[in-house]
């Protein structure tokens, strides 16, 4: 018989939702408080109240964008593990990240006036081709293997990466590939980081289809016996991932981890049903990523190490926790 | 009534379905029996429209299996397959709700709710009803996985094989519990099966194939004689008779 279980009551959600929230909403004054220029809350939020100041300027643009980034790349995570029925995927380790950064490489090149918003939509188509190729790949693996899944995802994403380094190299554009890949937020001001506004909207139309995800993630079978166009559902999750990750990758860079990290953590705790769970994914997510950014502030005070990175460090641990400490199954 | 009519059906060079065509008649239990690679659960795939027919046709009432759209199809048949493998961590309440999905596309009413706790019920789930499916045995799995399909509340039923990893008091269980619902609410149930006395006690017909043809249908009664056993599997079976009831000693 199978380990007795407490049954799953929703105060745990509420519980977990309500911590977390707390949690965040001191983490958010820190955030708005440290700098290296010195001054005090009182004094950013009077400037900010008339309209003008390092608040506004540069204070509070990081902060949002660290949440942003954090909450629509958790979400996007969660869609991918979801539609792959594999927990071990994410957008950063399967080729997606990669082949949006080949395919911002590429418009570099071919056309090197085009606007944000052209860079943006090739991006996005590169990296929804990138995730077809990634789901087309993992459908010839076996099923009882499931760790072949992201093996199989990280050389995916080698050759596609190294096809855009070597892209960039050719063309002096090797600076790009660095920016794009490594998640950081100190270049974050008021008018450059917007775009993340729109990726997080992107995340929360996904919450939208949350129902057709989760019976997506039941399997092709089960998922057309109840009616439900499945590959309708996959190429709308695989477009919203798709987005999200291009979005993040040309304005603040990639953040591996996040998405593998923080949809384990809170289906460990909550499950897998989307519409319950997603909220607290992309809460957990924002939450993660904007700690391990005051972190990277103020470990080497007055220089930064990039969230990306401290993201990277503790998320692998975190993981590795994850991994072994799994109950058994039945 | 399901009408199946000249359905054939390659898979590469090998040929799986050969020529099948078949009358099931409205209510009722169906089983659907045969030696492994018979072509039972292609038969089935077809049927629930999870493969594409290359030739043929299988219609449920008025309804074409290929020309109608999936989401009509869903409230007219549910299916479980044999390999419904469930990775997700959701809870048996949250599965069985989804068997409703076909019918609110996502925004539950009362009535949905209700349906389901009274799945709940039916398949003695209730007890178990907030723990995470990855956490169940097999047999609590395969109960809900029925849950589901019996929460689909459609006129057909297609079972393949659940009575995989039940235990005999499962086992006999399910199998009463798709007679009642197929005499009290007229349901057409169609079953494969693998313990041909469980089709035996149980069905009011049996289909058996054999190599991709049908090579009986017949009710139990004249079904359960041991020169169509030995034609369908191979084996000498002494077939006796109890009460009403012709039961195959077969694993003696």
């Amino acid at each position: 018989m199978p380990r007795e279980t407490p049954p799953q009551r929703p105060w745990i959600r509420v519980t977990l939702t309500t911590s977390i929230v707390a949690i965040l909403l001191c983490l958010i004054l820190i955030s708005l408080s440290i700098g290296v220029i010195e001054t005090s809350l009182a004094d950013l939020f009077s400037q900010a109240a008339d309209g003008e100041g390092l608040l506004l300027l540069s204070r509070l643009p990081r902060t949002l964008a660290t949440l942003l980034a954090g909450a629509s790349l958790a979400v996007a995570g969660f869609i991918l593990q979801t539609l792959v029925q594999n927990r071990f995927v994410e957008p950063a380790t399967v080729g997606t990240a990669d082949s949006a950064a080949l395919g911002l490489i590429g418009v570099s090149i071919v056309l090197p006036d085009a606007g944000i918003f052209s860079k943006m939509l090739v991006g996005s188509l590169a990296a929804f081709v990138g995730a077809l190729g990634f789901l087309a790949l993992v459908k010839r693996l076996p099923r009882t293997q499931p760790l072949l899944v992201p093996l199989c995802g990280i050389f995916y994403g080698g050759v596609i990466s190294s096809v855009a380094t070597f892209l960039a190299y050719e063309n002096d554009l090797m600076q790009y590939i660095g920016i794009w890949m490594n998640g950081e937020f100190s270049g974050v001001l008021q008018g450059r980081y917007e775009l993340l506004w729109a990726s997080g909207l992107i995340a929360l139309a996904g919450y939208a289809y949350a129902d057709k995800f989760t019976i997506a993630g039941l399997g092709r079978d089960t998922a057309s016996g109840l009616g439900l166009n499945y590959s309708q559902t996959i190429h709308l999750g695989l477009a919203i991932v798709a987005m999200v990750t291009a979005f993040t990758v040309i304005t603040v860079g990639m953040l591996p981890f996040v998405g593998l990290v923080v949809p384990n953590i809170v289906s460990r705790f909550v499950g897998d049903n989307s519409r319950k769970v997603l909220p607290l994914v992309a809460l957990v997510g924002g939450t993660f990523v904007l700690g391990s950014d005051i972190l990277g502030r103020v470990l080497r005070f007055p220089y930064e190490i990039p969230a990306g990175a401290i993201f990277g460090v503790i998320g692998t641990f975190v993981f590795l926790w994850l991994l072994l400490a799994r109950p058994s199954r039945a | 009534m399901i009408d199946i009519q000249n359905v054939t059906y390659h898979h590469g060079r090998s040929l799986i379905l050969d020529d099948v065509s078949l009358r099931l008649k409205k209510g009722g239990i169906t089983a659907l029996v045969g030696p492994n690679g018979a072509g039972k659960s292609t038969l089935f795939a077809l049927m629930a429209r999870l493969l594409p027919l290359q030739s043929g046709s299988i219609r449920f009432d008025e309804m074409e299996v290929g020309k109608t759209g999936t989401q009509s199809l869903a409230r007219k048949l549910a299916i479980l397959r044999q390999e419904a493998n469930v990775a997700s961590r959701i809870t048996v309440r949250d599965l069985v709700g989804f068997g409703r999905f076909p019918h609110h596309q996502g925004r539950a009413s009362e009535a949905d709710e209700a349906f389901v706790q009274k799945s709940l019920h039916e398949f003695d789930l209730a007890s178990i009803a907030d723990r995470f499916i990855d956490e169940l045995s097999g047999g609590q799995r395969q109960r809900a996985l029925v849950a589901m399909a019996f929460a689909q509340d459609t006129d057909y039923l297609l079972l393949d094989e659940p009575l995989n990893n039940l235990d005999m008091y499962f086992a006999r269980s399910l199998m009463q519990q798709l007679r009642a619902l197929a005499d009290a609410y007229g349901k057409t149930i169609v079953i494969v099966l693998h313990e041909i006395n469980y089709a035996s006690g149980h069905a009011d017909e049996i289909i058996a194939l054999k190599q991709g043809r049908v090579a009986l249908q017949a009710p139990p009664e004249s079904f359960m004689t041991a020169e169509n056993l030995f034609a369908i599997y191979g084996m000498d079976v002494q077939v006796e008779t109890f009460g009403n009831r012709k039961i195959a000693l077969h694993q003696v």
